[in-house]
């Protein structure tokens, strides 16, 4: 097991190196100069100057691409030209808010996700699975902000059980739980009809399996049949694929904050972009770039932890 | 994967293979059939000038003159919806479609000629998934800058990783195969195999997530609308219409409301009929159902 991480953890590096690379290379697709966009038309050429040498724009593309590398791999992933401050103190300012939001949504992911998957898979083909798929279908083609929206109409502006902008830091925490409940379960039902989705095709495919015929034959009680031969083995695929969608829960969580005016790493990065703060993009690039390739890392430790059928090649 | 039919001619039938055996699927049709006749026939079918700004009609609910209402400029909402319907499918469309013709190129290439070509690819294909969609998305629009084609240059290359997936792993297998042999023996070059007698093979698997992929695409131009970096203004888009009207959200709900629910059927029409495609073409879902 200890052999397989590090061999895993060897292979999560060329990734990082050439995603490393891509961001580099994708924040120099900016037509023309650089320090002319950031500083606008108005700007004197010493001032221009001064910036393309406080960049580093004045060295050769590959001393600026070694100087690159280094702030990243630092861990302070660069400076933040609008306030001066590493790109890792603006991310730790604001990064409680999204994992707080985060957790919320996938704890509501799975309560409701995977007993309604279990559900849909045992009534196959009834009723209740076709309104299922229909509905996790649908949770699926809701673009964050979209569902957000409407969320916000109803339960807010119509309803008024919700705060409309639920940007208040120093609340005491019944405010702040108040105030987590829309976007947390605009996300979380997103994520109930993803572990839906998955959890029912998964104990599909367990369920059909000569173990749990075996099991039921021997007059295992149907419930116990279910969650200990079914659900258990049908945990493994679900993690893997959980694991695969957390790319996409930053995008929806990115959207979710903006949506709900909440503070965190989506609105970080919209700063960053209306201020053409260039370098702390960058940073934040590289930061949820490498929260992905942690994450499917460890989803693929974990899948070797659940199950004792993945050899360690 | 193998056992997809050698036939070329294989392309056709899981499509009329889903319609048959999926009801829902037909609600998908249907919807996009109309969607795409709504965008086809703009000019005709929309009651008024999606840019005719008007001051005397501004922020006025949905009545007889205006079904949708209007926007803070006065212009009619449902135009512009409906020229938006233009929008969402050109740009999902053809950013799917660049994705597919670069991702299957390549998967091709991978899997047929292998070793360190393969490794470089698959390698490209990593550093792709590490970045969050949306984000990668956004990073290119910024980058390039707001414009129509620059909007479709950024969805299609969060879209290309997929694509290579899904065209490399029947050509490992397609590539061992007799007919790809006899091909070789007969003196065909590389290039030609690939196309000829790889390629034909895969082309419904690479249509069907096409279709599940154009949901994906229109659902980020809409939120790469919707954040400010697609298609500049006056022009009519959904997620732009949704972004004008967040900011009168309080007083003028039909503004945020009809957009999404168009954004919500388009994506839903394609997701609906992908899914009857995938489960028609995956030969373990099919013959789970007869």
């Amino acid at each position: 097991m200890m052999q397989y991480a590090i061999k895993r953890l060897l292979l999560a590096i060329p990734t990082l190196v050439a995603m490393l690379t891509a961001v580099f290379i994708l924040v120099r697709l900016v037509p023309g100069d650089p320090a002319a966009v950031i500083l606008g038309d108005q700007a004197s050429a010493e001032s221009l100057n001064a910036l393309r040498v406080q960049l580093g724009l004045d060295q050769p593309t590959h001393v600026q691409y070694l100087h690159f590398l280094g702030y990243m791999l630092s861990g302070k992933f660069g400076m933040s030209m609008a306030s001066g401050k590493t790109v890792m103190h603006e991310v730790a300012l604001v990064l409680p808010w999204t994992i707080q939001l985060t957790l919320a949504s996938l704890f509501i992911g799975v309560v409701f996700g995977l007993p309604l998957g279990v559900w849909a898979a045992l009534r196959r083909n009834s009723w209740p699975d076709y309104l299922g798929r229909m509905l996790s279908l649908t949770g699926l083609s809701f673009p964050a902000f979209v569902s957000g929206i409407l969320m916000l109409l109803v339960f807010a502006i119509q309803l008024r059980w919700f705060p409309v902008v639920s940007t208040t830091v120093n609340a005491d925490w019944s405010t702040q739980l108040r105030n987590l409940v829309l976007p947390a379960f605009n996300l979380g039902l997103i994520m109930t009809a993803y572990v839906m989705r998955v959890t029912r095709s998964s104990m599909l495919e367990v369920m059909g399996e000569d173990y749990v015929r075996t099991a039921k034959a021997k007059g295992v009680r149907p419930m116990r049949l279910v969650l200990r031969h079914g659900l258990r083995n049908a945990l493994i695929p679900i993690v893997t694929v959980v694991g695969l969608y957390f790319g996409t829960l930053i995008g929806n969580s990115v959207l979710t904050e903006i949506v709900f005016n909440r503070p965190g790493l989506g609105k970080l990065i919209l700063g960053a972009l209306n201020a053409r703060d260039y370098t702390l993009l960058q940073g934040l690039m590289v930061v949820f770039a490498s929260c992905v390739i942690l994450v499917n890392l460890l989803t693929d430790l974990v899948y070797g932890l659940v199950d004792p059928r993945v050899k360690y090649k | 994967m193998s056992a997809i039919a050698a036939t070329p001619s294989a392309s056709a039938s899981p499509i009329w293979q889903a319609l048959k055996k999926n009801r829902l699927s037909w609600v998908g049709l249907v919807l996009l059939a109309s969607i795409v006749l709504i965008a086809l026939f703009a000019p005709w079918v929309a009651p008024h000038d999606p840019l005719q700004q008007n001051i005397a009609y501004r922020l006025e609910g949905p009545s007889a003159e205006f079904l949708l209402g209007t926007d803070s400029y006065g212009r009619d909402v449902l135009s512009r919806l409906i020229y938006g319907t233009r929008v969402s499918l050109l740009v999902g469309f053809v950013a799917v479609l660049i994705a597919m013709l670069i991702g299957s190129t390549l998967g091709i290439i991978a899997g047929y000629v292998g070793g360190m070509v393969d490794r470089l690819i698959m390698g490209l294909v990593d550093v792709l998934l590490s970045f969050p969609t949306l984000l990668l998305g956004l990073m290119i629009a910024a980058m390039l800058g707001a414009s129509l084609e620059n909007l479709i240059i950024a969805i299609a290359i969060t879209e290309i990783a997929p694509f290579v997936r899904v065209a490399r792993a029947p050509t490992i297998a397609l590539k061992q195969r007799d007919f790809v042999d006899a091909g070789r023996a007969l003196g065909y070059g590389p290039m030609r195999l690939m196309r000829v007698h790889i390629l034909p093979n895969m082309v419904s698997d690479v249509v069907v997530l096409g279709s599940l992929w154009m949901a994906s695409a229109i659902r980020t131009e809409a939120a790469l609308s919707f954040i400010g970096l697609g298609v500049p203004p006056p022009a009519a888009t959904w997620g732009s219409m949704i972004r004008e009207g967040f900011e009168n959200i309080l007083d003028a709900w039909w503004l945020t409301v009809f957009p999404s629910i168009a954004i919500l059927l388009t994506v839903l029409a394609l997701n609906l009929l992908g899914d009857a495609l995938r489960d028609a073409i995956d030969p373990k879902t099919r013959s789970e159902r007869a």
